[in-house]
């Protein structure tokens, strides 16, 4: 095993090592919420680095927090059930609006509207059936007396960071899967050009249903996962078109086009939230997001690569050189 | 009874009518950007927000006459869109359009929270209660009525600057051919930064409108927003036709929504409304089938 292969099995044990190690709450919370939302940025990007820009994901992501929340708190569904089902629901939603997305060729801005129409829908539908999930006040999922392993609640950060850190790693694993796999090739020529990637004999709506399907099931699963961890979930949280630009926003700012990049992504826009937040208290109401767009704008025309993906490109230059 | 409940049917039908004229100004804003530059103002309402809040301070703040601050908001906004169009747009004018619709995305952003930071999250109105008309039964609010009536003036000039003069008449040529109008020796530079100033002066327009019927807040353009983007898409993007006639599609679908059950109900029926056609006219209302 060369250096440069056995490095992820040494970060990895140490991420796993360091709950052990440091537990301060607050840097353990920091981590699990990087975890979470860096999961939730790599499902973005799994249809992003193709082309496929998606403002849905809020609405993916709404779904499997309110679907998981509202499944264990009316009918006393267990997470572990709750999860899958919400799971399944977020990858049937895609699939109606993706379907005729891509068998009728929408691509491009028509995507980008369409699927942010889709957001709007869920988070209409949350506010609207506000005597069950409790509009746009939130909703809490009912709490068992200390951690319950079938209610999927525990009270220690250690457990909750073991658990986030696991789910990132198959985020992890998914987005390698995909790209060692033929699909990948396909979902590049397609986004290279689709009528030559049909001809070539690449079934277009397929491919691109396939990877929208995994991207969505992924989502809805680190929605569900906020919810369980946060105990309290919002419409403006979990769903809607500002949730699904911060995705966008962060995967941008990371790189879109590199395994970790969402995660990087995830780490600085955490950060500087919780950085303007400590800095300026209630007075940062607005700064971080107002920093957030200026900085998203100036990446997509100084640096449409993201950090890692640029620091990357340097690297590989360098080394040629 | 039914007598009772058709008057209602008939109201809403026209207030449907009515909120469709704000709508279709909003999506001819949009469609007009779309068609010549070829690129989707994601943060559209944002930019109607602002002037909204253009419009309180020129008219609660410094106490400036209704009709005297409307025309300092259109050419407000107006900068701001020819603004936005030099700072974000035509860095990226070459890199693929889905920057410049993310880049738009961050400006979205960067204006609701400049609005949370410079005028706080407070909701806020003019104080202008404009009368309620009666008319067989049925209540429409003045600010309503002259909302479509100003709408409809709106673009009808947009048609006849259009139609009528050059600028017009290269700005519908850009839409149809952008490579080849730029050889005709039409400076497309100043051609896209009209429009954006034109759009910008819709959005403007439309700001004036609505803040009359909304409260002003950082994140109001949220409530009409997706909608327009609805409209722009179901009718097809740059057709600006199809946009018009999308535009009172949807108006009536959430009024009527409305009607019978929660205002929200009606914006989900509307997105029902919008998915299912999605289906049947992928390529917007008034499409050929190719």
């Amino acid at each position: 095993m060369t250096a440069k292969q056995s490095l992820p099995w040494i970060a990895g044990a140490a991420l796993i090592a360091l709950p052990f190690v440091y537990r301060e709450p607050y840097h353990l919370h920091i981590l699990i919420l990087i975890l979470i939302w860096s999961f939730a940025y790599t499902s973005w990007s799994m249809m992003g680095r193709f082309g496929l820009v998606s403002l849905g994901h809020g609405g993916f992501m709404g779904v499997g927090a309110y679907v998981t929340a509202l499944l264990w708190n009316h009918l006393g569904v267990s997470p572990w059930i709750g999860i899958p089902i919400a799971m399944v629901a977020a990858a049937i939603l895609a699939m109606i609006v993706a379907y005729p997305c891509f068998r009728f060729r929408i691509t491009g801005h028509y995507f980008v509207l369409v699927t942010l129409a889709l957001s709007g829908i869920v988070l209409q539908v949350i506010t609207a059936t506000r005597d069950y999930t409790g509009g746009s006040l939130g909703y809490t999922p009912d709490r068992t007396k200390g951690s319950q392993l079938w209610a999927l609640q525990f009270d220690d950060k250690v457990t909750w960071y073991l658990i986030a850190l696991g789910v990132w790693a198959v985020g992890l694993a998914i987005w390698k899967w995909v790209d060692r796999s033929m699909d990948r090739y396909a979902l590049e020529a397609i986004s290279e050009d689709e009528d030559a990637a049909a001809a070539a004999g690449v079934n277009v709506t397929w491919e691109k249903l396939k990877i929208t399907v995994i991207s969505a099931l992924m989502t809805a699963l680190a929605g569900a996962l906020y919810c369980q961890y946060q105990m309290f979930i919002s419409p403006d949280t979990v769903s809607g078109i500002s949730v699904s630009l911060q995705m966008v926003f962060a995967v941008i700012v990371g790189g879109l086009y590199v395994s970790l990049g969402p995660t990087v992504g995830a780490v600085i826009t955490i950060l500087l939230a919780e950085g303007l937040r400590i800095g300026f208290g209630t007075k940062a109401v607005g700064w971080d997001n107002l920093v957030y767009g200026v900085l998203l704008v100036v990446f997509i025309i100084f640096l449409p690569k993201g950090i890692l993906g640029s620091i990357l490109d340097r690297l590989k230059t360098a080394r040629k050189a | 009874m039914t007598e009772i409940f058709d008057i209602y049917l008939l109201e809403a039908m026209v207030n449907g009518i009515l909120l469709g004229g704000v709508l279709a100004l909003l999506a001819l804003g949009l469609n007009l950007i779309f068609g010549v530059i070829d690129v989707t103002w994601i943060c559209y309402a944002e930019l109607v927000m602002i002037g909204m809040y253009g419009m309180y301070y020129m008219v609660q703040v410094f106490g400036l006459p209704y009709y005297v601050a409307a025309p300092f908001t259109i050419l407000l906004v107006a900068g701001l869109g020819a603004l936005l169009h030099l700072l974000v747009i035509a860095p990226l004018l070459t890199a693929p359009p889905i920057n410049q619709l993310l880049a738009t995305g961050g400006v979205l952003f960067v204006l609701q929270s400049f609005a949370t930071v410079a005028f706080g999250i407070d909701f806020r109105n003019l104080g202008i209660r404009m009368p309620v008309l009666k008319f067989a039964e049925m209540h429409f609010s003045y600010s309503r009525l002259l909302a479509f009536a100003a709408a409809l003036i709106g673009m009808t000039l947009v048609y006849y600057f259009m139609k009528k003069t050059y600028v017009g008449t290269a700005i519908r040529a850009i839409s149809q051919d952008r490579q080849i109008m730029a050889l005709m020796g039409v400076d497309t530079r100043r051609i896209y930064l009209i429009t954006s100033a034109l759009g910008g002066a819709l959005a403007g327009l439309a700001s004036c409108l609505l803040v009359l019927q909304y409260d002003i807040h950082p994140f109001v353009g949220l409530s009409f927003g997706p909608i327009t983007f609805l409209i722009v898409v179901l009718g097809g993007l740059g057709n600006f036709v199809g946009g018009f006639v999308a535009a009172f599609v949807f108006a009536e679908i959430i009024s009527l929504g409305g009607l019978f059950s929660d205002l929200e109900w009606g914006y989900v029926l509307a997105f029902a409304f919008f998915i299912v056609m999605m289906f049947i006219r992928p390529a917007g209302l008034l499409a050929r089938r190719s």
